[in-house]
């Protein structure tokens, strides 16, 4: 094929100024475009507005093909279900029967723990959600990890709330729009949760990688490290996440840092729980230097 | 030459002739909004795909600042940082012109060299300023989704001149 004709070869004075205009409008939307990308990292909320509204208008056509998306979705393990029925229906009896037992002992500990908080006067772990919600999509081609929430400013949402869902942690709540949210998932490459490893208590900072884990950073020196099948529970330090909320578990170890697999599968979730931010004290001053 | 007759002899609808490019690479946009809830990144880039497969067939169709209104229609559809696909599909827009200008001779095979060069410049792009913006997690997980957007250009391009014989038909 020849090389194309393009706009550019001609003699009319018209075509070439407005060619040359045009050059001059698309650069100066360069120049715009980086102020743009500049202001958002400097002034995160700067566009919250416009952005907002952007979310208001596109969530209803993600709510609508949802439910279809979630059908398909679990139509092929239903069927690959029924081959292993009789194997299955077996292991899950004795589960049960475990279950059974360990509810028991469970229920007996909540008591005692209720007793013993109320002996102690223990305050501050009641949190009551603000709103149930469904989640109803996620940005799927860009690198960061989002999902949108079906209740906006209209619901009491606001930036920076921590969301959970019945099996652990999901997220916080990073834009709102007045119907709708955008959540900054725990796998983001943005998010940092701060963690306790349940069976020793240590604890342990929880990355997102971008690419469904999480990396788990020990920060205390020589402790006991991490194990693969660690469960990790919010530790509830720097009052953004309310403690003990379940978040993952570790499926590898490489020295001090592991790897863990969120237990609230975003791809699977429906609804979810937005919680109000835990009030934390205001830092402490910096301390003043030596004065000349 | 059939696709030039009928475009002086008949006269589709100027809101056709016009607004379909645009609307189709919106759609192409909106493509991420399915509703798959992913912990990773999954989908090529629909949006910047149109927008390619458009510029690539018809060099004449858009000036180079037509990247800005779609870019920033990209960014708020699939909450980027503002600014992030205005930037780079503009800049991708002007490299293309200042490809155009060398006389050489153009085939299908170029034009996917072009397309391949143009997404991996954007996936990058978008990752370093995703980076700058808020932090943004290793660089790796791009490259699935950048490796199936090269995979995808040659059926968009197909799509976009099937939409572009719709758009100039009687």
């Amino acid at each position: 094929m020849a090389p194309p004709r393009h706009r550019g070869r001609g003699f009319s004075r018209r075509i070439q100024y407005g060619l040359f205009f045009g050059y001059v409008a698309a650069a100066m939307g360069v120049v715009a475009g980086v102020a743009l990308v500049l202001i958002a990292r400097f002034d995160p909320l700067a566009f919250e507005g416009i952005r907002g509204l952007a979310l208001d208008a596109t969530t209803p056509v993600t709510a609508v093909t949802r439910p279809i998306v979630r059908g398909g979705g679990s139509l092929a393990g239903e069927i690959g279900g029924y081959f292993n029925a009789v194997s299955e229906n077996r292991t899950l009896h004795a589960r049960l029967a475990n279950a059974q037992r360990d509810l028991i002992q469970a229920r007996v500990l909540a008591f005692e723990n209720a007793r013993l908080k109320r002996t102690l006067h223990l305050v501050g772990d009641q949190t009551v959600p603000i709103v149930a919600a469904r989640i109803v999509g996620s940005d799927l081609s860009g690198t960061r990890r989002f999902a949108t929430l079906a209740a906006g400013t209209a619901d009491g949402v606001a930036t920076g709330q921590p969301v959970r869902a019945a099996d652990g942690l999901v997220g916080r709540i990073a834009e709102v729009g007045s119907h709708a949210a955008r959540i900054i998932l725990l796998t983001d490459g943005g998010s940092a949760v701060p963690l306790r490893v349940v069976r020793t208590g240590e604890a342990a900072l929880g990355e997102g990688r971008g690419d469904g884990a999480l990396e788990i950073h020990s920060t205390t020196v020589g402790g006991p490290g991490f194990q693969r099948g660690d469960l990790l529970v919010t530790s509830g330090v720097g009052g953004v996440y309310p403690p003990d909320i379940p978040v993952g578990v570790v499926t590898g170890t490489s020295g001090e840092i592991a790897t863990a697999r969120p237990l609230a599968e975003p791809a699977k979730l429906d609804f979810a729980l937005v919680l109000p931010q835990v009030a934390a004290p205001p830092p402490v001053e910096a301390p003043a230097g030596r004065k000349h | 030459m059939s696709i030039i007759e009928s475009d002086l002899l008949g006269q589709p609808s100027a809101w056709r002739l016009q607004a379909l490019p645009i609307v189709s690479t919106m759609i192409g946009s909106c493509v991420g909004l399915l509703p798959f809830i992913a912990t990773a990144p999954v989908i090529p880039p629909f949006g910047l795909l149109m927008a390619l497969g458009w510029r690539l067939l018809r060099p004449e169709l858009w000036a180079a600042w037509m990247a800005l209104p779609l870019g920033l229609a990209d960014d708020l559809i699939t909450g980027t940082p503002p600014g992030t696909a205005m930037t780079l599909w503009t800049i991708i827009f002007l490299g293309l012109d200042l490809v155009d200008s060398r006389p050489m001779w153009r085939d299908h095979w170029l034009d996917w060299w072009i397309a391949s060069v143009s997404i991996l410049f954007c996936a990058v792009g978008q990752w370093a300023i995703g980076y700058f913006v808020s932090g943004g997690g290793a660089l790796w997980p791009i490259i699935p989704p950048t490796m199936l957007a090269i995979l995808c250009f040659p059926p968009i391009a197909r799509l976009c001149a099937a939409l572009d014989r719709w758009r100039l038909a009687k």
